[in-house]
């Protein structure tokens, strides 16, 4: 179908007395062509939508620019059937953010220039754009939900998954069905007034699971690879010898923790020498027998101390916090105490870690009388009634002895799921049929595992999509994804369930999920100009494409997130999206009009990541206190991954004197909503200055800054300080070409 | 007319430390005719080191006795006190009898013994809240004839008079009312960072080179934030801030000579009210700074 | 052994307000929010006595002079996160140590709190400040009772000049004194019930 363009000047919030509206249109009309060129002095309401409707239902308009505010507000207004569409902000980001003091024909001039600039760019890119056709698969799309792990994490997001009407294959790899919490005596409260111990909750939610049809239990099974993508997930299971093949559409891993080696402990700790220093999940196991006593002659335990952080906090061993351990530590004190006016429990601690409702438990286990002694466990010794603990009192400056029955080590938790290292990992042609200890043993280009951060644990970005990993349509939940109790872990589960759900239902609509929800583009490629690189197999930063064995890219578009990392990475340009491409960035700032040198009106071309740094610039806008350079020129990218350096060049030979990137934090804090999207623009941008001595240009005048969401007080100061530096610079000698 | 039972502790008794402080709250009531009817034969309150010699049951009888007193003198009149000290020992006794029935009891059995009983219900309060609450800023604003333009005041809350209790709806860390009196008086409340810092209370008479120390502290801070005055609405802090300045300056090197006055006396002054009224003859630092608003 | 719960115990049942002690979480703001302890007046903080309660350390505890050290200022009530009534817990454990014998008679918060000011109000129903004075500079016997009025001469030279101090240290009983006397008679002995002193 023939693209018709119409674009709509919407001439309100002051747009109208601010600027020279027919000049702009004017742009539209004679320099770029557009067919249907209109103004309303109210364009995103009722009459002035009915403007834009009626010219698409009897003009034949089905390609909008859209003139006037930020497309961050008024989205509703204008959600018009269209995917190719833009809407070009020259209220927030121009007439807001411009100083133009009345009667100063300088600055209103300098503003009319930028909106013309804005109106050319809106212009090109619509022009550039295709409209996306959803991927079809050749095989049938699933939308089935594995859960890996039969412990209160994956019970919990089976059941959550199968009352929403979806089916579920439960993997355990043990034969009883329970995991850890089979073994709980009673569980800490999980509701007000949060001061009892509460039943365990296994026994009813597994009756639930198991009288669910829509839930398939395989039992002594585990996964012994994965192949494919969400949706279309080949998943083979192997039961003692056999094995069998299962599609699916999302996967849920809850496979839990083990519990810390306590033989890997401190020997003073006493553990192995003597009968009566246990761990936690012993202690447990006692107290689910009833029969809490001294494990060397059997005695009943009505002294007993609980070592918190016995290994953890402590890098010798787990550097983290396991986040549980306090808790259980006071379920379990309750365990001796409570009614029992004989006996004591002493927790022996570092701080008492007890967040949100935990403190009334805490307050509970005071008030019943628990010892709460901060320090370390020096010494253990044995002796004829139980054992001696040395202790180094932190609080009372001084070290004590004290006689007990039992000492209890609250170990730490360490996650089951197999991490990976994307960077080091082998070509998927050479990965094994079996990966014993692997939880799903992808064939994915990056590595059989999920990628880490900073420690053991599957990376999730914990800021905004705390439930996700780094592998679309693939979930971890309770434990296995960071430490945490029973009561965190079945919220986690459901959590990951409508994750799992959300997932299938979009790529079976070929649509993206976060953070382009619902974005119906898909990376392509043109595999005649493809020189085998293997930069797009490698930086995805979600693993979504593999490799045959020559070399060259095997999209998996279901697993992609639409950020363009690929795109920005390829040095033939042929990789790109229907409505977003190298082309169209590239068209749109060559259409900026550069002045000439002895104008004296630099041009700053800052590309701003279309997640934090444009609704921070919205947020200036809106402010309107402090006001930017009148020279800089703003272009959105979905990604600061989808930077492409052949951009930085051609903006350079256009005459841009400076270019400002400005991307999201990245490192072990990173808020990129792609992971690695800003890290690698930053690792790009660090080869630029090579292209700019080869055009003889200082590599000054192209500079990369973090923004966060948040920075908008102190964005101004960061843009027209950069200004600053390039107005003391030479013009661009390029302008002159 | 607005009337109310009378506390006023035995710091405000003639011949007293605290006698300017009764004077002038006498001369304030009388302009914004609040009535205090002074409770016959009342009893120290026990103030806040009755701790020791009293411990719980003694020391509560003494403000249970008062408010048995001013119950039979003065039926359900609210209670006002005009000291920090006696006004937090009887809401802490208020608080304790309203929900510590075992100590009520305990506390009746003594009362029975001096012929007293008291079954609770009168509320009380301090002169600061009956100003605010019953008065009323506007009403306490338009009273003032003779604005203390260019006096510059550090307004000094201490410690009882905003701990634990306080003002209703006012902050513990930086309490504005006292603030608020002043600027109302046409003076200036300087800012002041040792607003609620404590002067060492009893701790005055048992460690005085401590207290001493603290009160120095409190005093620089007014002099360095170039205040004329230091403005209390508690006569213990008066009495520590003003009679020790010799003994601070002995300790310290210093050469303080700063005025400690009440609200009341500023208060008193801007309405137009005499040196006499405002009973500022009876300052031990002579507050001839306040001689221009006579 | 220490963590012996027997003091606590004892504290919890006997001493004012002691019961909140089981409460503390060892935070601190306490320490940090009282005038004294920025003089380094106390050896041990709050929270610390607190602990060492906890702990079962009698002696240390109601030998300590620290509960002296309370100004009254209620900063560590107002700002404890865990709402314990701290000033009147400290209050209570330097009562009953001076009830259990422990409190050095001459600490001088002690001496004046008790046999100073308790014993002003007990003789006449009010307090008397000539009185009160007077007793404070020559609790330590004549001598220095003389060189203490004179060094702070000046300053009650002040107060008299203002018709703030009575000339003389006199003053009469309140009226219903017998019944005043009787109330506080009756009420001691329901005290001492309590802190278990016989």
């Amino acid at each position: 179908m023939e693209t018709k363009i119409g674009c709509y000047i919407c001439t309100g919030c002051g747009i109208g007395e601010a600027l020279k509206v027919q000049s702009l249109e004017k742009i539209a009309t004679k320099e770029q062509k557009i067919p249907v060129v209109k103004n309303h002095p109210f364009l995103c309401g009722d009459e002035g939508v009915a403007l834009i409707r009626k010219d698409m239902e009897s003009e034949g308009v089905n390609a909008l620019v859209i003139v006037g505010c930020s497309h961050r507000v008024k989205s509703e207004s204008f959600r018009l059937g269209t995917a190719l569409m833009d809407r070009v902000d020259i209220r927030d980001k121009c007439l807001w953010v411009l100083d133009v003091p009345e009667g100063d024909k300088t600055a209103a001039e300098d503003r009319q220039m930028m909106a013309e600039d804005y109106v050319r760019l809106g212009c090109v890119k619509v022009k550039k754009m295709n409209d996306p056709k959803p991927f079809e698969a050749t095989t049938p799309f699933s939308k089935d939900v594995l859960v890996v792990g039969a412990g209160i994490a994956g019970l919990t997001a089976a059941l959550e998954v199968a009352r929403t009407g979806y089916k579920v294959l439960l993997v355990e790899k043990e034969e009883t069905l329970g995991g850890k919490v089979a073994n709980m005596h009673k569980v800490s409260p999980a509701r007000p007034p949060y001061n009892k111990l509460e039943d365990n909750p296994l026994p009813k939610l597994l009756a639930e699971v198991k009288g669910n049809s829509n839930i398939r239990i395989m039992n002594s099974t585990v996964v012994q690879k994965t192949v494919g993508a969400p949706g279309l997930f080949d998943v083979t299971l192997k039961n003692g010898s056999s094995t069998a093949q299962e599609r699916v559409g999302s996967i849920i891993i809850a496979t839990g923790y083990t519990a810390y080696d306590p033989n890997k402990l401190e020997k003073h700790l006493g553990y192995g020498s003597s009968p009566d220093v246990i761990t936690s999940l012993e202690f447990e196991e006692m107290a689910k027998a009833g029969k809490i006593v001294r494990k060397s002659d059997g005695k009943p335990a009505k002294r007993v101390a609980f070592s918190l952080c016995a290994g953890q906090r402590d890098s010798s061993h787990l550097s983290y916090c396991s986040g549980a351990c306090c808790v259980y530590s006071l379920k379990q004190a309750l365990y001796v105490i409570e009614n029992q006016p004989d006996a004591s429990a002493y927790l022996i601690y570092q701080e008492v870690r007890t967040p949100g409702q935990m403190e009334d438990f805490y307050r509970k286990v005071q008030n019943e009388g628990g010892i709460f002694i901060k320090g370390d466990v020096k010494q253990v010794a044995a002796n004829t009634t139980g054992l001696t603990l040395d202790v180094d009192d932190k609080l009372l400056r001084q070290n004590i002895k004290m006689d007990v029955d039992l000492l209890v080590l609250a170990t730490g938790m360490e996650t089951t799921v197999d991490t990976v290292d994307p960077n080091s990992a082998s070509p998927v042609g050479t990965q094994v049929e079996e990966l014993p200890g692997s939880v799903l043993n992808l064939h994915y280009r990056q590595g059989p595992g999920l990628p880490s951060l900073n420690g053991p644990f599957p990376d999730s970005h914990f800021i905004c999509f705390p439930y996700e990993t780094r592998r679309t349509g693939i979930y971890v939940a309770g434990p296995a994804r960071r430490p945490m109790g029973i009561a965190a872990t079945r919220t986690d589960a459901a959590g990951a369930a409508l994750k799992a759900i959300q997932v299938v239902e979009s790529v079976a609509r070929g649509a993206a999920v976060h953070p382009r929800a619902g974005d119906l583009s898909y990376p392509s490629f043109r595999e005649e100009g493809c020189t085998q690189c293997k930069r797009c197999t490698e930086e995805c930063p979600f693993g979504a494409i593999n490799e045959d064995a020559k070399g060259n890219p095997l999209f998996n578009p279901t697993r992609c997130r639409r950020c363009g990392t690929c795109m920005g990475a390829c040095p033939q340009k042929i990789i790109s999206f229907a409505n977003y491409s190298v082309d169209m960035i590239g068209s749109m700032l060559k259409e900026v009009e550069i002045p000439e040198a002895d104008e004296e009106k630099p041009r700053i071309l800052v590309f701003a990541c279309e997640n934090d740094a444009i609704p921070a610039l919205d947020m200036v806008g809106r402010s309107r206190t402090n006001p930017l350079s009148p020279y800089i020129r703003i272009i959105p990218l979905r990604c600061m991954g989808s930077m492409n350096l052949v951009w930085i060049a051609d903006a350079m030979s256009k005459g841009y004197d400076g270019i400002l990137l400005m991307g999201c934090r990245h490192g072990t804090d990173y808020q990129c909503h792609n992971v690695r999207g800003s890290a690698l623009a930053e690792i790009r941008l660090s080869k630029v200055s090579e292209t700019l001595t080869r055009l003889q240009l200082e590599a000054d005048r192209v500079k990369m800054v973090e923004v966060n969401i948040m920075d908008a007080e102190t964005l101004p100061q960061v843009i027209n300080n950069f200004v600053a530096e390039i107005k003391e610079l030479d013009p661009n000698p390029y302008k002159e070409f | 007319m607005k009337e109310y039972s009378f506390f006023p502790g035995c710091s405000s008794e003639h011949n007293a430390s605290a006698a300017n402080m009764e004077t002038s709250v006498r001369s304030l009531c009388k302009m914004l005719a609040i009535q205090l009817n002074e409770i016959e034969d009342w009893n120290c309150c026990g103030a806040s080191i009755g701790y020791a010699g009293g411990g719980v049951i003694p020391r509560l009888s003494l403000s249970a006795r008062n408010f048995a007193l001013s119950k039979q003198q003065q039926g359900d009149k609210d209670l006002v006190a005009t000291c920090a000290a006696c006004w937090l020992s009887m809401r802490e006794t208020s608080e304790r009898l309203a929900h510590e029935p075992e100590v009520k009891a305990k506390v009746n059995l003594a009362l029975k013994e001096g012929g007293l009983t008291y079954d609770g219900g009168i509320k009380t309060r301090h002169l600061v809240e009956v100003l605010i609450e019953d008065v009323g800023w506007d009403t306490m604003k338009a009273k003032v004839t003779k604005p203390l333009s260019g006096l510059k005041a550090a307004g000094y809350v201490g410690c009882q008079t905003n701990r634990p209790f306080g003002v209703a709806g006012d902050s513990f860390e930086n309490p504005q009312y006292l603030d608020r009196m002043i600027a109302l008086t046409g003076a200036t409340a300087i800012p002041f960072a040792k607003k609620v810092a404590c002067c060492g209370g009893a701790l005055m008479f048992s460690e005085q080179e401590k207290s001493c120390q603290l009160t120095r502290d409190i005093i620089q801070c007014a002099v360095d934030g170039g205040a004329d005055c230091i403005v209390t609405p508690c006569p213990v802090c008066q009495l520590n801030l003003e009679v020790y300045q010799g003994k601070i300056n002995q300790l310290f090197g210093t050469s303080f000579n700063i005025p400690i006055l009440y609200y009341s006396q500023l208060m008193v002054l801007s309405y137009g009210g005499s040196w006499t009224d405002a009973a500022l003859h009876q300052q031990v630092v002579p507050a001839d700074v306040m001689k221009k608003f006579v | 052994m220490t963590y012996d719960l027997t003091f606590a115990k004892e504290v919890y049942k006997n001493s004012e307000e002691g019961h909140w002690i089981k409460m503390c979480m060892q935070c601190g703001v306490c320490a940090g929010s009282c005038p004294l302890g920025f003089l380094g007046a106390w050896k041990y903080s709050p929270r610390q006595i607190f602990q060492m309660v906890r702990a079962g350390l009698r002696d240390e505890v109601l030998t300590s002079s620290d509960m002296w050290m309370c100004t009254s200022c209620y900063n560590c009530i107002v700002r404890c996160p865990r709402n314990l009534p701290i000033t009147h817990i400290i209050h209570g454990l330097a009562r009953y140590a001076s009830v259990q014998g422990k409190a050095d008679p001459k600490q001088p918060t002690h001496q004046f709190a008790k046999d100073i000011f308790w014993e002003n109000i007990v003789a006449t129903g009010r307090v008397g400040e000539a009185a009160l004075t007077m007793k404070l500079y020559f609790k330590d016997g004549i001598g220095e009772g003389i060189k203490q009025g004179l060094e702070m001469k000046d300053s009650a030279l002040g107060m008299l000049k203002a018709k703030r101090l009575k000339p003389l240290p006199f003053r009469g009983k309140i009226k219903g004194y017998p019944g005043f006397k009787a109330m506080l008679n009756k009420a001691f002995e329901l005290e001492n019930k309590k802190e278990g002193k016989a």
